[in-house]
């Protein structure tokens, strides 16, 4: 399997703390790959690299054999990869159409002057821009919030807006940071369900960080563990569950435990 | 929302609605036929600030930027004019094309170093700006200096002189209408979007795709814009301009406008610009006391209406 995303030895530092230390990271074409690691192991830092919103002070991102470290964040979602927040980041007071239509923005073209004219491109656009929104508020299955405010909605469907306001991007890779947090089980089951339908109906590769362990080891192809800003072990939910480091890092050594 | 509505680019565009839009044009264009040249000196003043104020709207209402030396823009497009027509002895006609390239570079010069800026640094840079531009022009030969360009020459529109005060009313009335529907154009397009989200959260809004520089660039330039076409035709109707018109005063009575109708929204900011005119002229019985009583009317708007008289309905 060819490699999507290639990191390697990815180091951040902020001032005098290092945040990250050499951290290689694979994601193949097509796989569904998880990043875990216990609090403040650096996990969302390497999502902020990989997305442009922080610069490595060292080491190599490429994406689809294109490096990309140093591009600005808008450059990198149009290359091809797109992201979700841990807390979410809607445009709340903007309907839920209107905040999946900013996942367009950047594979769309009309400027000020088509707008201002409406030409005919600027209005074959704007169709097109709400139908495809509209396709995925349904993929992510809330066709009939469209038109309410999005910072009003449940949280989990905020959740699927943010979702499918990344999907609209086009990307190849998908990152979805702590795609899990705050939902109820069943929400959850519904989760591990839209993520392999990413990959296997969308052709999407999947990169996620989730503390919940149940449902990382469930969906999850390929594990990356991270501690302390390094990589500690990295293999399938089997391989990883029975690492040793990974078992000290969470629930300390044994006799730190008694 | 209709694929009709869609198509049209009109959200909520209803046939009712259109047709009370066009009694209400037709209503104003009549204003000439019987309103004394009080009246239309007024209300042309107020189709000026319409269009003046739907420009800043468009930095401060869409895009969320703050700007207090608007009147810069102004001063562009009327200086434009003024050296366009009385030092290069050319049609008044070109320095249209002229001013908005002006504008557009005088955008660029303001929302290129304040991009990574916000709030409060925002509001003192552009205040600057909006003084550099008004004592630039207060000390340059080109631009007359302190007592500034005299005796532009009023345009010629297909044969006929525009050198009446009814004319000045339908040049303003049209011009008012433009930025309206300009505007509304922009607000509900790519461009108009990616404005909102930028305003919303611009980290989502990067993340999403968006090069939030180019994005609030584009709303400094067309803001500025409109301004700019405005200007030239404020020059025509005084033919005469000075630098104490560009004053930071300008800027704060424009601005004013914009938050006291609505930020963001169109109607809302139609309304707040035809108050900063009106209501002074309304209270001109009061004699000295009338801008306390504007002052005091705007502070109780204010307080109980804090989003503006009309705002955007999630302010």
């Amino acid at each position: 399997m060819a490699a999507l995303l290639e990191v390697s030895g990815l180091s951040l530092s902020f001032g005098g703390l290092r945040v990250l230390n050499g951290v290689d990271l694979a994601v193949g074409k097509g796989a569904i790959a998880s990043l875990i690691g216990p609090n403040g192991a650096g996990k969302t830092s390497v999502f902020n690299c990989l997305t442009g919103f922080y610069r490595p002070s060292s080491g190599s991102i490429r994406l689809a054999g294109r490096r990309i470290n140093g591009l600005a964040p808008h450059r990198i979602t149009r290359l091809g990869m797109a992201r979700t927040f841990q807390n979410l980041r809607l445009f709340r007071e903007l309907s839920a159409i209107e905040n999946v239509m900013a996942g367009r923005h950047c594979r769309t073209r009309a400027g000020a002057l088509d707008a201002i004219l409406e030409t005919p491109r600027h209005r074959r656009e704007e169709r097109a821009i709400r139908a495809q929104a509209e396709r995925w508020l349904a993929f992510v299955g809330i066709p009939e919030v469209s038109e309410q405010m999005a910072g009003t909605l449940p949280y989990g469907h905020q959740r699927r807006v943010e979702w499918a306001r990344a999907l609209a991007t086009e990307p190849s890779l998908l990152l979805l940071d702590e795609p899990g947090a705050g939902l109820n089980s069943a929400e959850k089951a519904d989760l591990v369900g839209l993520v392999r339908r990413v990959r296997d109906e969308l052709d999407v590769s999947v990169l996620l960080i989730e503390h919940d362990m149940g449902l990382v080891m469930q969906v999850s192809e390929h594990i990356t563990v991270l501690d302390y800003g390094r990589k500690i072990a990295e293999g399938n939910a089997a391989a990883v569950q029975s690492d040793p480091r990974v078992i000290e890092a969470y629930l300390g050594r044994e006799e730190d435990a008694l | 929302m209709s694929e009709a509505a869609v198509r049209l680019g009109r959200p909520g565009w209803s046939i009712r609605r259109a047709l009370g839009v066009v009694v209400l044009l037709a209503a104003l264009a009549a204003v000439p036929g019987f309103a004394n040249n009080y009246y239309l000196e007024v209300l042309s003043e107020a189709w000026f600030y319409v269009l003046l104020c739907l420009g800043l709207n468009i930095v401060v209402g869409f895009a969320g930027l703050l700007d207090l030396g608007y009147a810069a823009f102004f001063a562009v497009g009327a200086y434009t004019a003024g050296i366009v027509t009385l030092r290069l002895g050319l049609s008044f006609w070109l320095s249209l094309p002229i001013s908005v390239v002006a504008a557009s570079i005088a955008g660029v010069i303001i929302g290129g170093p304040t991009l990574r800026l916000r709030s409060d640094y925002l509001a003192i840079v552009t205040l600057g700006f909006g003084e550099m531009v008004r004592i630039s022009v207060r000390n340059l030969a080109v631009t007359g200096g302190a007592s500034g360009l005299v005796g532009i020459e009023r345009p010629t529109l297909f044969g006929y002189h525009l050198d009446s005060i009814g004319a000045y009313y339908y040049v303003f009335l049209l011009l008012a209408v433009l930025g309206v529907v300009a505007s509304h154009r922009l607000e509900n397009s790519r461009i108009g979007r990616a404005w909102k989200y930028v305003r919303s959260d611009e980290d989502a809004a990067r993340a999403m795709g968006i090069n939030h520089a180019m994005v609030k660039l584009a709303a400094y330039i067309l803001g500025a814009i409109f301004a700019a076409i405005g200007g030239c035709f404020y020059a025509a109707k005084m033919t005469a301009i000075s630098p104490e018109t560009f004053t930071f005063n300008q800027s704060l009575l424009i601005l004013l406008g914009v938050v006291l109708g609505g930020r963001g929204k169109i109607p809302g900011v139609i309304l707040g610009a035809l108050v900063i005119v009106i209501f002074p002229e309304l209270f001109r019985d009061v004699g000295s006391m009338r801008m306390l009583v504007f002052a005091i009317s705007l502070l109780l708007i204010m307080l109980f209406r804090p989003a503006g008289i009309w705002p955007e309905k999630w302010r």
